[in-house]
């Protein structure tokens, strides 16, 4: 079983080309790093903090940062500027906290409200850097396995869609709805049931299919099986390519992961689970991973002894 | 129902457990009559296998009689009343390795096999009672078992012969026997085997079986090389002899032409120096398994030969003899047995007297003093070569 994941990259992706809020987190950049540069005293005195040479000083660092950053979103907009505005928002929450510890009341009015006007801020650049990376980075995930069995039988298995969730751990249900058109339900990260419509966009019997979620998919998807002799009469291989727009990008990938879904694993694991159902007829279940496809479910493992009558009812049903 | 399961390392204890149920179409729920204690098993017990969990049901041999089967069991090939052998290792007969009777490499029954592909660079077939790198499926040292794939794996037992002489079908007669085969034998071979236990003294009388001109044990207890030399076999003590100079005296020089590697991973060392080289090494895991009998294997062996590995690795080893192996062209055979593919004909075997296997029992206990049995046979005390259990 072989598995690889691609992120495609280009110089600047199609989420923030001609993104108004790109553009408008640019101009805000620029107009608030030149306030910054140009009278760093009178900007100290806004924030209600002593217009000391050392605070003018940081005032000026922090000016110098914000003009790089709406040169980078305008000039080149690529959504790393966009997690350069919150890795320089964290920056400046964490100068705004020590402010505020070491206040000695005077204005400390202002410096309050410029932290909840910088907490507004973070939150809308967090927010412009998770949806703009999220259309710019398809993630690819690519696997195969050999089952035994001639191209045209694999196939047929294949492309009677509703079988899928007998085998994909993350497939609740496959409907098809007609010519070419079927209707998806999966579970996605954090317990949250995903719909889409889809349409076949490549079938050639015995050889290969191929499918891709209308508009409207929660997260856009397509995906295609290939179906190739193996050499020396040894079955089919079969090659499973399926892309996803993760919401979040890479962010959500690595969410994702640190909530135990490893796509690239999962992937494997249905193919693992296909070719028990292709050529044992059920996915094998044991006493230590008693759920079937649920395989995200077995860790931590039941101990491998059997089942009480209560945890049997749990797993099977 | 009773069953005999782990808790940690060096501690395995009789506990009530539910029965079990089926759980796939095609099981198939058996009544044990006899169980036995595998040289493996004890690897499970020292702690050397990853992927014990407390409450896992230990047992890899087993028998008895099949008293329910899934909607999905081939009638005409399993039914309720069958006394039946199970093999350890769980086949589909569906899979590419499985149809090329590499039953103990299945593709499909192992549904730990992202785990085992981790460790192992690809899966191994589910095995009963061994760990969850093997599935997590539980074993047969208990008075019933879920045995999956009911109508490809268990072989039926339709003539008057006793458990004792059939049991071992189910593991270490095949395991011993397949030691042999992948020697691939032929006239005048002198074949050495390390190691004197169940496994060992199988893989001599298959030697024997399948034409060795001599057969050497080499093994450190006493008794058990007694049990060797009972059937005539010639044997070499390693505490008190330097083995590489009694096996040139023993060929005329030349080394033997075969060599069974028959115990694994926790192999002990006459020279102190070097287990506890290996000990310690083992100790702060730095590696897994002491090889001393596969690196005494491998140096031993006649130029050209071959070095066949049924002793059970787990992970990795330390200084592999490679220039050994490579510039004196050996070949090394290896494999967890593929037990379905031998049952059949070493039964006719055992019909025709060829083997007994009855021959290794030392000890017959009740299932509930399993505990007593694993103490007695890590430690070697009362002779014991092979414990057998009853439910």
């Amino acid at each position: 079983m072989t598995t690889g994941i691609a992120q495609k990259r280009s110089t600047t992706p199609a989420a923030v080309r001609d993104d108004s809020l790109t553009r408008g987190l640019g101009w805000a950049s620029a107009a608030l790093g030149a306030s910054q540069l140009v009278r760093p005293g009178a900007f100290a005195r806004g924030l209600g903090v002593a217009d000391a040479p050392r605070h003018r000083l940081v005032i000026a660092i922090v000016g110098a940062r914000e003009m790089v950053a709406a040169a980078g979103l305008l000039g080149r907009p690529h959504p790393a500027w966009l997690w350069a505005r919150v890795g320089g928002d964290a920056m400046d929450l964490t100068l705004l906290g020590r402010a505020l510890k070491n206040h000695d009341g005077r204005g400390l009015r202002r410096t309050v409200l410029a932290t909840a006007a910088t907490v507004g801020i973070t939150l809308t650049d967090l927010y412009a850097a998770i949806t703009r990376t999220r259309k710019g980075k398809p993630m690819e995930l690519r696997s195969s396995t050999t089952v035994a069995g001639r191209p045209d039988e694999v196939y047929g298995f294949w492309s009677r869609l509703d079988q899928l969730p007998m085998f994909m751990a993350h497939l609740e249900d496959v409907r098809v709805t007609g010519e070419r058109r079927s209707h998806w339900r999966a579970a996605a990260p954090f317990s949250r049931d995903v719909e889409w419509d889809a349409e076949t966009t490549d079938d050639v019997p015995g050889q290969r299919i191929a499918w891709r979620s209308l508009d409207g998919a929660d997260i856009p998807n397509s995906g295609q099986v290939r179906f190739v002799p193996a050499p020396g009469g040894r079955g089919t291989e079969v090659h499973v390519t399926l892309t996803y727009d993760l919401p979040g990008g890479a962010a959500g990938k690595a969410v994702a992961k640190y909530f135990g879904e490893e796509p690239s694993q999962h992937l494997d694991d249905d193919l693992r689970r296909f070719k028990q159902v292709f050529e044992t007829g059920e996915v094998i279940r044991s006493d230590g991973a008693p759920r079937g496809k649920r395989a995200r479910a077995e860790f931590p493992q039941h101990p491998a002894r059997p089942l009480s009558h209560e945890e049997r009812k749990e797993v099977l049903t | 129902m009773k069953a005999n399961c782990w808790v940690s390392p060096n501690k395995v204890e009789v506990n009530e457990v539910p029965d079990p149920t089926i759980l796939n179409s095609r099981d198939a729920i058996v009544q044990i009559t006899s169980t036995a204690i595998c040289g493996s098993d004890l690897h499970l017990l020292d702690g050397y296998v990853p992927t014990m969990q407390k409450g896992d049901v230990m047992g890899h041999e087993f028998m008895g009689e099949v008293v329910e089967v899934g909607p999905g069991v081939d009638h005409d090939k399993l039914r309720v009343g069958d006394r039946v052998v199970v093999p350890f290792p769980i086949g589909c007969g569906a899979c590419y390795a499985c149809q090329n009777q590499l039953w103990s490499c299945c593709e499909n029954t192992n549904p730990n096999a992202g785990m085992a592909e981790k460790m192992f660079g690809h899966p191994v077939a589910g095995i009963y009672g061994y760990s969850h790198l093997t599935g997590g499926f539980a074993g047969g040292q208990a008075e019933y078992a879920r045995v999956v794939l009911a109508d490809v794996n268990p072989l039926k037992i339709e003539s008057d012969l006793t458990d004792e002489q059939v049991l071992f079908l189910s593991d270490i007669l095949p395991t011993g026997y397949m030691g042999a085969d992948m020697c691939e034998i032929t006239d005048g071979d002198v074949v050495a085997v390390w190691g004197a236990g169940p496994v060992g003294q199988f893989a001599m009388d298959s030697a024997r079986v399948l034409g060795a001109a001599n057969v050497i044990a080499v093994d450190g207890v006493p008794y058990r090389l007694e049990m060797a030399a009972s059937q005539g076999y010639q044997t070499i003590n390693y505490s008190d002899t330097d083995v590489r100079s009694a096996l040139l005296e023993l060929t005329g020089g030349r080394g033997p032409d075969k060599c069974i590697d028959a115990v694994g991973l926790e192999a002990t060392h006459g020279a102190a120096h070097v287990d506890l080289y290996d000990r310690a090494k083992q100790a702060v895991r730095s590696e897994t398994d002491r090889p001393h009998a596969l690196r005494q294997a491998i140096t031993s062996c006649r130029s050209g030969g071959i070095v066949s590995v049924i002793g059970v690795y787990g992970g990795l080893i330390d200084k592999f003899p490679a220039g050994s192996w490579m510039n004196r062209a050996l070949t090394l055979k290896t494999g967890q047995c593929h037990v379905q593919r031998y049952m059949r004909p070493l039964l006719e075997r055992i019909e025709r007297g060829e083997l007994d296997p009855t021959r290794v029992i030392t000890h017959r206990l009740p299932l509930a003093e399993a505990p007593h049995g694993y103490d007695i046979f890590k430690n070697k005390q009362d002779r014991c070569e092979k414990v057998v259990l009853t439910p």
